[in-house]
């Protein structure tokens, strides 16, 4: 009896301000989630969709990802600029899978002339990790000159690990 | 030939998981122990049987036998001996029978305390084990398994199978890949491990809340049971987090230590509902309350640690933990829908025996403040889960943003990511309330607490705290964010102060010295005092995270020989550069910098470069000079490679970081007084008993 009093009676009169107290913090929690998110965006997209954005894409928080050419890597160690060009390669996992895994995906990307290319330039240290055939991911944003403006340079290099396996033989 | 001797027990030991589950199932159904008894030995035989697996596995890594794929993959002749080693979870196949190593351990170990209290729980408890040790077995066996061996057929193709297919040699690499560059570090001994054992030490809290919702005891035996094992497990992952940050600074080369990177949160997420789950578990003990709260805490870390190893080992995620796309993500993600939904139909089937005839009744009680310190870990917990989650949907929640025009500009229908700014504003706040927290709850007490009451217990650590802000603010320190955060941590440190000293002076009072006093208070009390030394810890490496994320500075150029940089007090000498070939696969060039500050010549650095042929990978480690105020970080970016005539480098100053590390000592030594052994009661009285015994027969 007493069970069945407590659920449809708030017996305890200090319940209502444990439950405004609770829905405070979580309307706080929505709050700065969703503030958080529009600060914090930045939209994903590959060197073709940003190409087609065109003047639309200028000035806005992106992140993009492609095929680094080996050729076009210049740096300056005075000023710290470094310039590259990056090759349009599909963001999807299953596109890249589809194309025989990353390290072929950026194979097929620097060989085919015919893709978008963008230019990159970054201010800072040189990467380790940048040379040909990398992956690099970029946040940043397109100039009005053409030329994307990347604040953050992170590189993946698949081809040694994981994927290709070992090519010489004992014989 | 060990190879097979590793497959055969790697069967062996996924054969016993199914035999040890339904021989538990079937003893409880049939109420006969001796098929429970059965089910144990399965369990306890599972530890021997992995370990040689494991150990075949090592053996053929230190021996370099480049016939087995995985070896081929994560070893390489110019690898020390170290390395080899730790390449057993250098990769994924070896990191998951690394994972079922350590499961299959501190199951067993479980195994061997003393059940007689507890039987009801012991079938229950055997089969979550064994269900989760199954599970990861299977996915070695049948998805990754790092046994399998090399082939080439007649057309030159080369695969991987576990047995010979028909018209095919065996193929040796001449070389391996290696272990990626990155992993090639002292950390890697002792960080993946430490991650490891966190992980799955909170199985164990898991199986004995299983079992308790089974056998529906409804009582908190089982947070008794587990308390310790949870405090390990918390260590362990609060350790494995920190020295993850470690190597970050000390390799990445960067500059800093944590990137609200997916993989790092993955880690982190059961790391914050465990810290949840150790604070309300003791209002479960103390006062009655939470029960159902502490179930479903324990549930999601079980779940969030499997979803960690998952993130890490799936390659859903791009970032700089995971390398590799792998077949196990939908076996992954299987299992924890699975066990999440099971867990979960068991809580409700047990909701109503799980209720309190206690309530809560006063806002500013101590159990209130364990509550919201619940709440906001729960909404870091959900901030971190929607940054990982929400780039995987964003796409598909346009739906949303055209729904409801308002939230357009979040829910825009493109594939967004969000990048640590999200973080840093969204936890910013929930961080400071819950360091806010941390001193008011000591002070407050249990039950009905009053404003008066507590305002009497706080003004005085509160005015010490204020007094620290004022130092903070005639030293010149003008930025509101850092001077809040900084007043809080001076609260905390100075509220947590007076609680050892109030504790003292009372046990003064009866005539101890100071230091007596302390070392009783702390000794009578051990899981409290030890909770607030963890309090100062955890303080301490706030104080290193906001003086590196308020006033890191940092600048850079080219400097000719003999030249200067000046960042700070500090400034920077270019004297020379070398480069030379160590026996390991690694060029090196190595900058010989000179560090001044207003008292002259400090110290020489060695920042420099390694190159690595086999990868065709470099690595920048930089070079230290730490001090307890703050780091000088100096890489080296460029240079002339013949000449030496000038060299680039870029320079960090990292204010109060070596703040952390040292929070992070006192830390351990925290969690070491709150979960060293109390003497068992009943060994107590024993020894009293002989104690009277012998001076009784002393005596005749």
């Amino acid at each position: 009896m007493n069970s069945t009093e407590k659920q449809t009676i708030p017996r305890n009169p200090a319940r209502r301000k444990f439950l405004i107290g609770g829905f405070t913090i979580l309307a706080a929690v929505i709050f700065l989630i969703i503030t958080s998110t529009a600060a914090g965006a930045q939209f994903f997209y590959t060197v073709d969709e940003l190409g087609a954005r065109g003047a639309d894409a200028v000035g806005k928080p992106v992140r993009i990802a492609g095929a680094v050419l080996g050729d076009s890597i210049e740096y300056d160690p005075k000023t710290l600029t470094l310039t590259f060009t990056i090759v349009h390669m599909p963001a999807d996992s299953e596109l890249v899978n589809d194309e025989g895994g990353l390290a072929k995906a950026l194979y097929t990307a620097v060989e085919d002339e015919s893709r978008t290319r963008l230019q990159v330039e970054y201010v800072g240290v040189k990467p380790d990790l940048l040379r040909h055939e990398a992956q690099a991911i970029l946040t940043g944003r397109l100039g009005e000159d053409g030329i994307f403006y990347a604040d953050e340079l992170l590189l993946r290099c698949p081809t040694r690990y994981e994927e290709a396996l070992p090519g010489q033989v004992e014989s | 030939m060990i190879a097979d001797l590793g497959l055969g027990a790697l069967l062996i030991a996924f054969l016993l998981t199914l035999y040890g589950s339904a021989a538990a199932l079937w003893g409880v159904r049939r109420q006969e122990n001796a098929w429970i008894s059965s089910a144990r030995a399965a369990m306890l035989l599972t530890f021997p049987v992995i370990s040689v697996a494991a150990i075949s596995l090592i053996i053929s890594l230190v021996n370099l036998d480049f016939h087995l794929e995985y070896v081929a993959r994560v070893t390489s002749r110019s690898m020390p001996l170290y390395l080899r080693i730790t390449a057993l979870w250098g990769g994924q196949a070896g990191s998951l029978l690394f994972w079922a190593w350590l499961m299959s351990a501190f199951a067993s170990l479980v195994m061997l305390r003393d059940w007689r209290r507890d039987r009801v729980f012991l079938p229950w408890v055997i089969l979550v084990c064994l269900v989760t040790l199954g599970f990861f077995l299977g996915l070695i066996i049948f998805f990754e398994n790092p046994f399998q061996e090399l082939w080439q057929g007649i057309s030159g193709a080369v695969w991987a199978a576990i047995s010979q297919p028909p018209g095919t040699t065996a193929y040796i690499p001449v070389d391996g890949n290696g272990l990626n560059p990155l992993l090639r570090h002292p950390g890697m001994i002792i960080h993946p491990p430490l991650l490891y054992l966190g992980f799955v030490s909170f199985v164990i809290p898991f199986a004995f809340a299983v079992a308790a919702l089974i056998t529906g005891r409804s009582d908190d035996r089982w947070i008794r049971l587990t308390r310790r094992w949870t405090l390990w497990a918390w260590l362990f992952l609060s350790l494995g987090l920190l020295l993850g940050s470690r190597w970050a600074y000390d390799v990445l080369g960067w500059g800093g230590y944590w990137g609200w990177d997916p993989v790092e949160i993955a880690a982190f997420m059961p790391w914050l509902t465990g810290t949840a789950f150790l604070h309300s578990v003791m209002i479960q003990e103390k006062r009655g309350l939470f029960r159902h709260w502490n179930m479903l805490l324990i549930i999601l870390t079980y779940d969030l640690v499997i979803f960690g190893t998952f993130l890490t080992r799936s390659g859903v995620l791009s970032s700089v933990h995971a390398f590799a796309q792998s077949a196990v993500g939908p076996a992954f993600f299987i299992f924890i829908t699975a066990t999440l939904i099971a867990s979960l139909y068991l809580l409700s089937q047990r909701w109503e025996s799980l209720k309190s005839d206690v309530e809560m009744t006063s806002l500013l009680s101590r159990e209130s403040f364990f509550l919201v310190n619940n709440l906001l870990f729960m909404g870091i917990l959900v901030i971190c889960f929607w940054g990982v989650v929400f780039p995987l949907v964003s796409e598909a929640s346009g739906v949303i943003g055209r729904a409801i025009p308002a939230l357009g500009h979040i829910f825009t229908g493109q594939k967004i990511t969000v990048g640590p700014i999200f973080y840093e504003r969204a936890t910013g706040p929930l961080w400071a309330g819950l360091l806010l927290l941390m001193g008011i709850a000591p002070l407050s007490a249990w039950r009905a607490s009053t404003a008066r009451t507590l305002g009497r217990a706080i003004w005085k650590p509160f005015a010490v705290s204020l007094l620290a802000l004022l130092a903070l603010l005639i030293s010149g320190m003008r930025l509101p964010g850092a001077l809040l955060a900084l007043w809080l941590c001076a609260f905390v440190f100075s509220v947590t102060l007076y609680e050892f000293w109030r504790g003292a002076q009372a046990r003064r009072a009866r005539g101890e010295n100071f230091l007596q006093a302390l070392w009783q208070l702390v000794g009578r009390n051990r899981r409290r005092y030890g909770g607030y030394i963890i309090h100062l810890g955890v303080v301490l490496i706030a104080v290193g995270i906001i003086g590196i994320e308020f006033f890191q500075r940092e600048t850079q150029g080219q400097l000719a020989v003999g030249e200067r940089l000046t960042l700070g007090e500090y400034s920077l000498e270019y004297e020379s550069i070398s480069e030379f070939d160590t026996g390991d696969g690694r060029r090196v060039d190595r900058a010989v910098v000179n560090v001044y500050n207003e008292n002259g010549f400090q110290r020489q650095l060695f920042p420099r470069r390694d190159y690595y042929y086999e990868s065709q990978q470099a690595m920048t480690i930089p070079g230290l000079y730490s001090t307890l105020e703050e780091d000088f970080y100096v890489l080296l970016v460029e240079w002339e490679p013949v000449s030496a005539e000038s060299a680039t480098f870029k320079i960090y100053l990292n204010p109060l970081v070596n703040w952390v590390w040292l929070g992070g000592l006192v830390f351990i030594g925290g969690t070491f007084v709150a979960a060293w052994p109390e003497a068992d009661p009943a060994v107590v009285a024993k020894r009293a008993e002989l104690k009277r015994q012998l001076a009784a027969s002393a005596r005749s």
